[in-house]
């Protein structure tokens, strides 16, 4: 019998989530997060320009930001670090990120079914009130939690 | 404004457009490989800038070489119009179709509908095969004339 794993927890996860790869890379950071929801920050940074014409942050990293923050919102409602895999992902981009600011993502899972997840969120900068952009995504979970030992 | 050459596939070409992709596509190490019927299509290589789960690419690398892919499309067939709009992301859609491997991924857009203030583009992404793509995606951009 395995004994229960204790519940996901973002704030720790985030160490080791981005501290390789693509995410350690954009340097996203924990920011805070609830019962179903994360928050997430990706720093300002010259190097991740997305217009030749003026200092704007492209859309590339906020589709990072928000693929992360909605799948640590799947696994912080789960409790459990089921691999999911994202079946689509939409951004309705509002306007561009302020010049230097950082941007937070937010996204909550809003509804998870046997097989599928459901999750909501924003991405904003100085403002919650006046985001950057929304996002709507679904996910498949694909497994269970790789600490259990027994996928 | 650069002139792009779009006569063939010739290197020069393609470095050239290279050297105008977005910062944030050169960080990531995105390049042009090569034209098809005047469109681009960009790679990237596998490695850790891109890595997500151990040996796959992360899905917003991806989603990154497929918006890409769907500006510089965007941008060759202006050109090929004479037109120099400034470009603004409306809103994406990304399908994930299947986990992109620790190999090079490719990506070409095409422009389903070019209108005076809006382009719809769809985009896919591939790796050996390419009748499989691992992702594709809608953009809506908008096309904002310059202000002098």
């Amino acid at each position: 019998m395995v004994s229960p794993l204790p519940p996901f927890d973002p704030e720790a996860s985030s160490k080791f989530f981005f501290k390789h790869g693509h995410t350690g890379w954009l340097g996203l950071e924990y920011s805070d997060h609830g019962e179903n929801w994360v928050e997430l920050k990706l720093p300002w940074r010259e190097d991740l320009l997305g217009d030749a014409d003026r200092p704007i942050l492209a859309s590339g990293p906020i589709v990072s930001l928000m693929d992360m923050a909605s799948g640590m919102s799947i696994w912080t409602t789960m409790k459990t670090f089921n691999p999911v895999a994202t079946l689509d992902l939409r951004v309705d981009y509002q306007r561009p990120a302020r010049e230097h600011c950082a941007v937070i993502g937010r996204a909550e899972c809003y509804r998870i079914t046997r097989s599928a997840a459901f999750v909501r969120g924003i991405a904003y900068d100085d403002d919650i009130d006046d985001p950057v952009a929304h996002i709507a995504g679904v996910f498949m979970t694909i497994g269970k939690d790789p600490r259990s030992g027994t996928i | 404004m650069a002139q792009s050459d779009q006569s063939g596939g010739d290197n020069a070409s393609e470095k050239a457009m290279t050297a105008q992709l977005p910062h944030y596509a050169q960080s990531l190490g995105i390049k042009v490989s090569e034209f098809e019927d005047g469109l681009p299509v960009l790679t990237v290589e596998f490695g850790p800038m891109v890595e997500g789960r151990p040996g796959a690419f992360h899905g917003g690398a991806t989603s990154g070489l497929l918006e890409n892919a769907g500006y510089a499309a965007l941008r060759a067939v202006l050109i090929a119009e004479d037109r120099d709009p400034q470009l603004k992301p409306i809103n994406i859609t990304v399908q994930f179709l299947s986990a992109g491997k620790n190999k090079p991924t490719f990506a070409k857009g095409r422009i389903t509908r070019l209108g005076r203030r809006n382009a719809n583009v769809s985009v896919e992404a591939w790796q050996d095969d390419r009748s499989r793509p691992i992702a594709t995606a809608i953009m809506n951009i908008l096309m904002a004339e310059r202000m002098e």
